[in-house]
């Protein structure tokens, strides 16, 4: 599984790495993506809904979340 | 035995690093100790952020390249001759004109390229600026214009990040110069659940484009183009007409890293301080190549330059590194076509713009003619 620290990633941010990093996957690949960013816990799942992508987690670990994704289309 | 540099690409950060380097290391070239060699894939060294104002003809062509011989210092040995293969393990480079060089030191800066062929009928049916041919049509087809829906489409990933907030002001002001404002509709799409991927720029952008009528569509990562019916579609399901798209394409990194299986997508896997390439002790990645999650962006370039410059020429000097990375980005944000504002930021401190005022938008004018003492690694 990838993971992308994001973690005081200001800019392009958490959700736009995982855009980008989705679109190097293939169908069934999961992406961890660990943020500081509170707003991309609610932000993620948010957009993985709408896109129709597979939320796999959100785990918060104390200072920060890991948040699992499975690239479903 | 000489220790031999060698940089792939000649960008902007792969030029400061040479021309960095040639300062440092001043001594150590007139004896022989070091040699620096640069592989570019072109002859001229390219103003990229100029070409922001191609498509409105406020900078001239000729203003954005200078030979890139006389950009960089003339200690450096300079090829034009794209790398090919990439081999860490060899410690060596091969090149599309048949040469192999050896390295004690790697610098990769191939940069960053659009992929409008990644999205369907995004070639056939988008303009862009971010290479001179797509500006120049640009400009063509904003001097045809008469009034229409406009659409500002921002693609994951994109480097110089503010550019989709800046294009869309710009074209607001256009269009208003040229007393059309009354017959276009801007509507501006951006990957993510805001208008830019900066909070506080987002918070900023939202009621200017209130104020200025611009119409906005987040959550909107663009799945497929048609260039008959003039739409665009996200993934996210909507799908909207327009009469002139502007879009800003999804990037990918360079083929030869691709090739090399040195990073998906042609980016390098990159400790966030050290810019070395993860695995390796003497590759340093810098400039768009890392995949650092930051802002792709000139001034990233420029301050990771900074500290591999003082980096390398202490590991050849002194046998150890200088100083960490801190994550430091620096962006201009023109807010029209007479004012602008600024951003920095770096890994611990988040940023925070300041109100848009001429002064500002003047030194952005000022910066483009200081960019090429950037390059020359004066500034």
């Amino acid at each position: 599984m990838q993971t992308i620290d994001a973690r005081g990633a200001f800019c392009p941010g958490p959700l736009m790495e995982l855009i980008a990093a989705l679109k190097l996957s293939v169908i069934g690949d999961q992406i961890e993506i660990l943020s500081s960013d509170k707003g991309s816990a609610a932000d993620v799942p948010e957009w993985v809904a709408k896109v129709g992508h597979k939320m796999v987690g959100v785990t918060d670990k104390g200072d920060h979340w890991s948040i699992i994704v499975e690239k479903a289309k | 035995m000489a220790k031999n540099i060698l940089i792939v690409g000649g960008g902007l950060a792969g030029t400061i690093v040479a021309n960095g380097l040639c300062r440092q290391l001043a001594p150590q070239l007139r004896s022989g100790e070091v040699v620096i060699t640069m592989l570019g894939t072109t002859e001229t060294h390219m103003y990229q952020p100029g070409l922001l104002y191609v498509p409105f003809g406020r900078i001239r062509e000729h203003e954005l390249f200078r030979d890139q011989r006389k950009v960089l210092d003339r200690r450096v040995i300079f090829h034009v001759d794209p790398a090919k293969h990439i081999e860490v393990a060899k410690n060596q480079v091969s090149t599309e004109g048949g040469r192999t060089l050896k390295y004690d030191y790697l610098v990769l800066a191939t940069g960053s390229r659009i992929m409008p062929q990644t999205i369907p009928g995004m070639a056939e049916g988008a303009h862009w600026f971010y290479d001179l041919e797509g500006a120049r049509k640009l400009r063509d087809a904003l001097s045809k214009f008469e009034g229409g829906k406009i659409i500002v489409n921002a693609n994951a990933p994109h480097k110089c990040p503010v550019a989709p907030l800046e294009v869309t002001f710009m074209l607001y002001d256009y269009f208003k110069g040229k007393g059309l404002l009354d017959k276009c509709e801007i509507t501006y799409t951006y990957p993510i659940g805001r208008l830019h991927a900066l909070e506080p720029v987002a918070l900023w952008a939202k009621p200017e484009f209130d104020r200025l009528g611009i119409k906005y569509e987040t959550f909107f990562n663009t799945e497929k183009v048609d260039p008959e019916a003039k739409t665009i579609t996200s993934a996210e399901g909507v799908t909207m007409p327009y009469d002139l798209l502007v879009t800003i394409p999804p990037h990918q990194g360079a083929q030869v890293i691709v090739d090399s299986e040195l990073g998906k997508g042609g980016w390098v896997p990159t400790n966030t301080k050290t810019l070395h390439r993860d695995g390796s002790t003497n590759v340093f990645v810098v400039g768009d190549t890392t995949n650092i999650p930051i802002s792709k962006a000139g001034s990233t370039a420029h301050f990771e330059a900074d500290v591999l410059i003082d980096n390398l020429a202490s590991l050849l000097t002194e046998n150890r590194m200088a100083r960490d990375y801190d994550g430091k980005v620096f962006c201009f944000i023109e807010t029209g076509t007479s004012t602008g504002t600024y951003v920095w930021f770096n890994y611990t401190t988040p940023p925070n713009p300041g109100p848009p005022s001429q002064m500002v938008h003047w030194f952005k004018l000022a910066y483009n003619r200081l960019y090429w003492l950037s390059a020359k690694g004066l500034l």
